[in-house]
């Protein structure tokens, strides 16, 4: 374990070495109060790891961390705070893509870098897409198309797909059937926050299908499955990440056991980046990371990359810099599109069990090299 | 679609409806005996659901879990009630509004600090797991038939407990006297202890219940809190038949709106524009409800007095 | 000047003092948090109309700021778009003039405040409330769900809207149009309350029967003064969006409506400057519990606690040495 560290440690000094470049100001936005915090705090968690490993280039870095308490107007004022009063030179950090889209065209119109470690509203992946706009995780459609893809290869034909009635739910079934390419045993839009799904599992059990793709993230999707698995229905169920990572499947328990995942990220990839990664962050924190923590870790070490060739107040060397993403991603292999969204593996999960924890394992890529349906539409 | 599907989401309802009383019997009990307005219900059923998970999860035993959910919301009442709400009693109910609302911040923050930003595992006792066979061919889970069981269990014990009791007899003296029962020995304050008490158990019974098939988080009560006010408005604030009716009628709704609506709705337009009128739709149904009754009964169903 | 007027006087100057402060230090996200505080506190003066001098607890004023976020924000997206924003019965196009927008927005809160009113106040007491709060969730749910103009997502439009002769981006001129407006509401609501009106208003809530026997007709008097405050919290819910270029359900929660509804009681309700001084504690609160933990809304909602059990007349009543209002 320590050898590995002090290996990353190393390579990290050698790359700072090559620019001594100015520090550059970082404003972390994040959720770390309320329900949603856990995404926010893994973010930051995996943000802050991958500073510490880089050693002396990662102190160049100065962080400021915020709490937007996932309400979009207190992102904003946080994000008039960070340019106005700090200064920052980048901005990352937001889990939510109603507050990526409340804050990051506003941040970027001002001249700033926003790098994000989690939303990729399609609005700015297309026609609204900005040279300084790079996203570290996915576009919002990338896992539910691997779901797609995932559910033609296992042989589904007839799917029951169901999100919420909200723009990312419905832009979740959309990028389901992107790729899949069988018939729909049924269609439905849940509330927003319900937590019983009897009645869904009612009509999933009267509609003949033979797969269920439901995208229901955090709280959502613990109860849907719990309720899924005592329900008798025993039809396969589909989902993105979202309602799999380390954080929910602990409350889900054995009621997930089995469930197939579409995800860009694994902590058994099988990458030097990856172990090196997963080890230092269970003897760091105590505990497995998750999905987040590993985009807010990548995200740290693509400004670190650019910060060793490129000064930041040079913008047009700094944006040539990230647009390289010449760092160790824990992915794998890791590029940016025309449009500075990633073109990366996606892999299909199964969930299993490792003593007492619950966790995931890769079996299968359902898309390679996959970039998003919305870079035609960007010009820049 | 099919006669079977309809029963699936009749009982669905009835289900949904049992659970919403449990959370809105607690609250219209201490409303009806001490004209309170408790905001803080929804942290106390939260209480309820981190201490089931925790014990179940420290003894293995969802059972003890479940007797803990009671004890702790009970004392967590009992603790709020001799601190916070007796104070409340004499003030009118935007000062009750105020202090509730910040008994919520304080609960759900110090169950974060706690337990964490993560979401607890509850999951189902060995005896109550999967589904059974009811006659007609329908397969439901056998969990949630236990919880319209205990739903019903509950409404006859708080019957037998108000109309055929000695407490019970206090306790609707003290709704329809206060100062008469005082004068006449009855120690007040010990009994509005035991009531919010008894509220504060019930809302921890339906968290721990609820939260074994939902999910164990951090503002896991607020949105039941508001369905909860819903349903005892609609019933009658301070009536517990009016709780009992009024939940039925709120589950039913909401659960056949969202069954049904959407389909309801695609007879007379084209697919995709139906789905979404449909559940926009449903989602407000509740609360047309509640406003058509109020218009026509502004009591409420059973209540007394406006 | 009585001791109560010298306090308005007191707290509204304190508010211009900390932007003016802020802009001569160079802090403008100071002036920034003063402007917040000053859309919160007309929100809250136009709650304080119906709750603190009717006597009537609406725990439905989120549809109302958010109504009027929504309308600013609609105006301003089809300005930015150049898309009508109807055709029928007649064209109407988007805007981005402040001047047009808030008429606009006013008009629009005040139509639903007189429809929510008018079934509302049918009822009294803690049915009041609970209504009141049915018919905003009507309105969130329906804009998560409604999907032209974001949902869930909310809408953005970037670029604040424009004033005559000033450059709104500017924090100190946004905050010094928002500081004149929260000025003329106190001044408006401080007639209102001394008018014939207002004495009615408040006889209505005193004593009821007593108001109807010298004919007094409290509901139309109830309506008109909801009706008032409604249009009041639409402007601040269209200022609200000004500030964030940014309008989203969150505003029509029934979070905000509580977060409204905590500004009046903080700062002392059926007290003028009541708001105000609400609406300033509570963003001074935030801001600084902020700092010292991430768990902050604990140690505000013990904060909250303290202050409601032990000074009932809020801020404004213990600078007035808990005299009378």
């Amino acid at each position: 374990m320590k050898r590995i560290l002090t290996g990353v440690a190393a390579a990290a000094l050698i790359a700072a070495g090559a620019a001594q470049a100015e520090g550059v100001k970082v404003g972390m936005i994040t959720t770390l109060s309320g329900g949603g915090a856990g995404l926010g705090i893994d973010v930051r968690d995996g943000f802050q790891l991958a500073l510490k490993m880089a050693g002396d280039a990662g102190a160049a870095v100065d962080l400021v961390v915020e709490d937007d308490q996932q309400k979009p107007d207190v992102a904003v004022q946080l994000a008039d705070k960070m340019i106005q009063a700090e200064q920052v030179d980048v901005l990352t950090g937001i889990i939510w893509s109603n507050l990526a889209m409340a804050v990051v065209p506003a941040a970027t119109a001002q001249g700033k870098f926003y790098l994000s470690p989690n939303a990729g509203p399609s609005a700015l992946a297309g026609a609204n897409c900005h040279p300084n706009y790079f996203n570290v995780a996915w576009q919002n459609d990338n896992l539910h198309e691997a779901a797609g893809a995932y559910a033609n290869s296992a042989g589904f034909t007839n799917s029951f797909i169901l999100a919420p009635n909200y723009p990312a739910g419905t832009d979740a079934l959309a990028g389901y059937k992107r790729f899949y390419e069988g018939a729909l045993a049924g269609e439905v839009y849940t509330q927003l926050g319900q937590t019983d799904y009897a009645g869904e599992i009612a009509q999933i059990r009267a509609s003949g299908a033979d797969s269920v793709f439901f995208f229901l993230p955090g709280g959502m999707g613990i109860a849907f499955m719990k309720q899924y698995a005592e329900s008798g229905v025993d039809i396969p169920l589909v989902g993105p990440a979202f309602s799999f990572d380390q954080g929910i499947l602990q409350a889900v328990g054995a009621a997930a056991l089995g469930v197939k995942n579409t995800s860009q990220w694994s902590k058994d990839l099988d990458n030097a980046a990856n172990q090196a990664f997963v080890a230092a962050f269970q003897e760091e924190y105590g505990r497995l990371p998750s999905l987040y923590a590993s985009q807010g870790y990548d995200t740290a070490n693509l400004l670190l990359s650019a910060m060793a060739k490129a000064d930041v107040a040079d913008q047009d060397a700094f944006r040539a810099a990230l647009e390289e993403a010449d760092f160790a991603s824990t992915r794998g292999d890791f590029a940016f599109n025309s449009n500075h969204h990633p073109i990366q593996d996606i892999y299909v999960r199964e969930v299993i069990q490792e003593g007492d924890v619950f966790t995931n394992k890769v079996i299968g890529v359902a898309l390679e090299d996959r970039g998003d349906a919305y870079a035609d539409q960007c010009n820049m | 679609m099919s006669a079977l599907l309809v029963a699936e989401q009749v009982l669905n309802g009835l289900q949904y409806g049992m659970m919403l009383f449990l959370m809105a019997a607690g609250l219209t009990l201490v409303f009806g005996v001490m004209g309170l307005i408790n905001l803080a219900h929804g942290a106390l059923y939260m209480t309820g659901a981190f201490a089931c998970a925790a014990v179940a999860a420290a003894t293995g035993s969802f059972w003890l879990g479940l007797a803990a959910s009671l004890a702790a919301a009970a004392s967590a009442g009992a603790l709020v009630e001799l601190a916070v709400i007796r104070r409340l009693y004499a003030r009118d109910h935007l000062d009750q509004v105020l202090a509730t609302f910040a008994l919520i911040l304080v609960f759900s923050e110090t169950t974060r600090w706690l337990f964490g930003s993560f979401p607890l595992y509850l999951s189902l006792p060995e005896a109550l797991s999967g589904a059974v066979d009811l006659p007609g061919g329908l397969v439901y889970p056998a969990f949630r038939l236990a919880i319209i069981g205990i739903g019903f269990a509950v409404a006859v014990f708080l019957f037998w407990l108000i109309g055929r009791t000695r407490l019970g007899i206090r306790i609707r003296a003290g709704e329809a006297d206060r100062e008469m029962i005082a004068a006449l020995g009855v120690d007040i304050g010990r009994l509005y202890t035991l009531v919010f008490a008894l509220g504060a158990a019930l809302a921890g019974l339906a968290g721990a219940l609820v939260g074994t098939i939902q999910s164990v988080q951090v503002g896991m009560g607020e949105p039941v809190l508001i369905l909860a006010f819903v349903v005892i408005v609609i019933g009658g604030i301070g009536s517990i038949r009016g709780a009992l009716v009024g939940a039925l009628v709120v589950g039913m709704t909401d659960t056949l709106g969202k069954a049904f609506l959407p389909q309801l709705f695609a007879l007379a337009m084209e697919p995709s524009a139906a789905r979404a009128v449909g559940s926009a739709l449903a989602s407000m149904l509740i609360y047309i409800l509640m406003a058509a009754v109020l218009i026509v009964r502004p009591q409420g169903l059973f209540g007394a007095r406006a | 000047m009585n001791r109560a007027a010298i306090i308005d006087a007191g707290l509204f100057a304190a508010l211009v003092a900390v932007a003016l402060v802020a802009q001569a230090a160079g802090e403008p996200f100071v002036i920034t948090l003063a402007t917040k505080a000053a859309i919160f506190a007309l929100a809250g003066v136009g709650l304080n109309l119906v709750l603190g001098y009717g006597g009537l607890v609406s725990f439905g004023h989120a549809a109302f700021f958010g109504i009027g976020g929504y309308v600013a924000g609609i105006l301003a997206s089809h300005a930015m778009s150049g898309a009508p924003v109807a055709t029928f019965p007649f064209t109407m196009q988007g805007t981005n003039e402040m001047l047009a927008i808030w008429p606009m927005a006013m008009a629009v809160a005040g139509l639903v405040a007189l429809a929510i009113g008018a079934l509302s106040l049918r009822t009294s007491g803690v049915y009041f409330i609970m209504v009141t709060l049915a018919f905003a969730q009507m309105l969130y749910y329906f804009a998560i769900s409604w999907p032209a103009y974001g949902g869930e997502d909310g809408l953005s439009f970037y670029v604040r809207n424009t004033f005559p002769g000033l450059n709104t981006f500017d924090p100190i001129q946004f905050f010094a149009i928002v500081a004149v407006l929260l000025g003329l509401a106190l001044g408006l609501s401080a007639l209102i309350v001394r008018s014939r009106f207002g004495l009615a208003l408040r006889a209505a809530r005193a004593a009821p029967g007593r108001a109807v026997a010298v004919g007094i007709r409290p509901f139309g008097i109830r309506l008109t003064a909801f009706v008032i405050s409604g249009m009041i919290t639409g402007l601040a819910g269209a200022l609200y969006a000004d500030l964030n270029r940014f309008v989203s359900p969150a505003m029509l929660s029934w979070h905000m409506s509580g977060e409204i509804m905590v500004f009046v009681i903080l700062g002392g309700v059926g007290r003028l400057a009541g708001p105000l001084a609400g609406a300033g504690a509570y963003i001074l609160l935030e801001h600084l519990l902020g700092g010292v933990s991430e768990y902050w809304q604990a140690l505000l909602g013990l904060l909250l606690l303290v202050i409601v059990l032990f000074a009932p007349g809020g801020i404004v009543g213990m600078l007035n040495g808990g005299r009378g209002r």
